[in-house]
């Protein structure tokens, strides 16, 4: 799995420069999914960090990296790797997830679905809080890192993506349910709903970094809603985070995202913030330098 | 030992299946430049399947005289890659100074934008702002015709 890693790495390295950039309108959410897929045959590399507030533990900070490739107009695909620093303990790469996203029906309607599947392959040290399911709760975070990666996580996980735009505004909302694998761990369930407009309906003529349809603002909240067992909100971790995107004219696009605790199991604070850039033609690249004409 | 395996088989799926993602559109585009006609002319017969009440739809930028001007810099941020710098059609869309597309009405237009063609490849951009769609409409509709856009130096759908 390594080599493969390391292949597809150097692949990505090789097209890339070869690849154009592209100007994005991508959604302001962390955590929630509105239902976009990326253009066909484009890639989309981001980065993305947490800060995350810890009682009872070190402070953290988890980062991940995002490789997003639209395989068609219904389908895409999504590599993460990620990692973790917590203050005073150490830092570690914690994982990897494997996402995709299709779309179920082929045109718009009063509200579109879309079925996410997700394969992970994680330590329990990973902190990116990608999205919150089952009793995630802060006190799993104050272990020191030494005894979290112990922990190995094969989860399997599912999502129904639920989204509308209507008037500008993007409304959508994402059930979760994640089985690990592992041991005979249940079901857990968990949501993320978010809503969101740029603060610009129309484009300006002239090419400009700050004109208002470039920055996308809403809000999105998430958390868990227990297991198979213990379905409902006991023992369970909500946020609520307003959300920022600005979409430059050079390719590129910032979110920042701070997010607040909603009950005592919830972290109290977590910063989040990130970068992406899209590149156009990947997918033809690719098939050059696989032996393709 | 049985988990190991189901890892394992996991493992190579993932992979297998990530590299049949890259190869799908990466084939295609490999095996030819340009649509071909019958891709191209599947993407025009969507223009027919436009609801009557969405077809009469008007633009209601059509008199806005900054419209024209902010659809094309929407087109070449979003529509260029697929359909051209100039509309004339690219690898992977066709053009839109076909007859097709330029008799079609503004709400036909409008409908394709929000629902896109997605068997097609073409992606559903309703996450565009209505205005910001109309914007384009105002400025595909002011692309106008060429007769037979196959014979277009750039290329051709």
């Amino acid at each position: 799995m390594k080599h493969f890693v390391r292949s597809a790495a150097l692949f990505v390295l090789l097209a890339l420069p070869a690849a154009h950039s592209l100007h994005a309108q991508e959604s302001p959410y962390i955590v929630t999914y509105d239902h976009y897929l990326e253009e066909p045959g484009n890639l989309e590399v981001e980065y993305f960090s947490t800060f995350g507030t810890q009682r009872g533990g070190n402070d953290f900070h988890a980062f991940w990296g995002e490789f997003e490739y639209g395989a068609t107009a219904w389908w895409t695909t999504e590599l993460y790797l990620d990692g973790q620093s917590t203050f005073g303990d150490g830092t570690l790469f914690t994982g990897f997830r494997w996402e995709n996203r299709i779309r179920l029906l082929q045109r718009e309607h009063f509200v579109n679905p879309v079925l996410y599947i997700e394969y992970e392959q994680t330590s329990g040290a990973d902190k990116i809080l990608k999205e919150v399911e089952g009793h995630d709760v802060e006190a799993d975070y104050a272990v020191p890192n030494a005894i979290l990666r112990e922990e190995h996580n094969h989860e399997m996980e599912f999502k129904l993506l639920l989204s509308k735009t209507f008037n500008g505004w993007n409304v959508a909302e994402n059930t979760i349910a994640t089985k690990n694998l592992t041991g005979g761990n249940p079901w857990e369930f968990g949501y993320a709903i978010g809503a969101s407009r740029p603060l610009g309906l129309r484009a300006s003529a002239e090419r400009c970094n700050l004109c208002r349809e470039n920055f996308i603002a809403g809000v999105e909240m998430y958390g868990g809603l227990g297991d198979r067992y213990s379905f409902g909100l006991h023992d369970t971790s909500h946020y609520l985070a307003p959300v920022v995107a600005w979409n430059l004219p050079s390719d590129w696009t910032l979110r920042i995202s701070p997010g607040f605790g909603l009950n005592d199991q919830s972290h109290r604070f977590l910063l989040r913030w990130g970068i992406s850039r899209e590149f156009s033609g990947f997918g033809a690249t690719m098939a050059r330098l696989l032996g393709g004409h | 030992m049985i988990h190991h395996k189901t890892t394992a088989a996991l493992k190579t799926t993932a992979a297998t299946l990530l590299l049949v993602s890259l190869w799908i559109p990466a084939g295609s585009a490999g095996q030819k430049d340009q649509p071909s006609a019958s891709s191209r002319d599947s993407v025009y017969a969507e223009l027919a399947k436009a609801p009557k009440k969405a077809a009469a739809r008007r633009n209601p930028l059509a008199e806005d005289p900054n419209a024209v001007a902010g659809g094309a810099k929407l087109f070449s941020q979003h529509c260029a890659e697929c359909h051209g710098d100039t509309a004339e059609g690219g690898k992977k869309g066709p053009s839109l100074h076909a007859p097709e597309v330029q008799q079609s009405t503004s709400g036909t237009l409008f409908w394709l934008l929000t629902n896109g063609v997605v068997r097609k490849g073409m992606p559903v951009w309703s996450k565009l702002p209505d205005a910001q769609r109309w914007q384009l409409v105002a400025y595909i509709k002011s692309l106008g015709v060429i007769a037979n856009p196959d014979n277009s130096t750039s290329s051709a759908p």
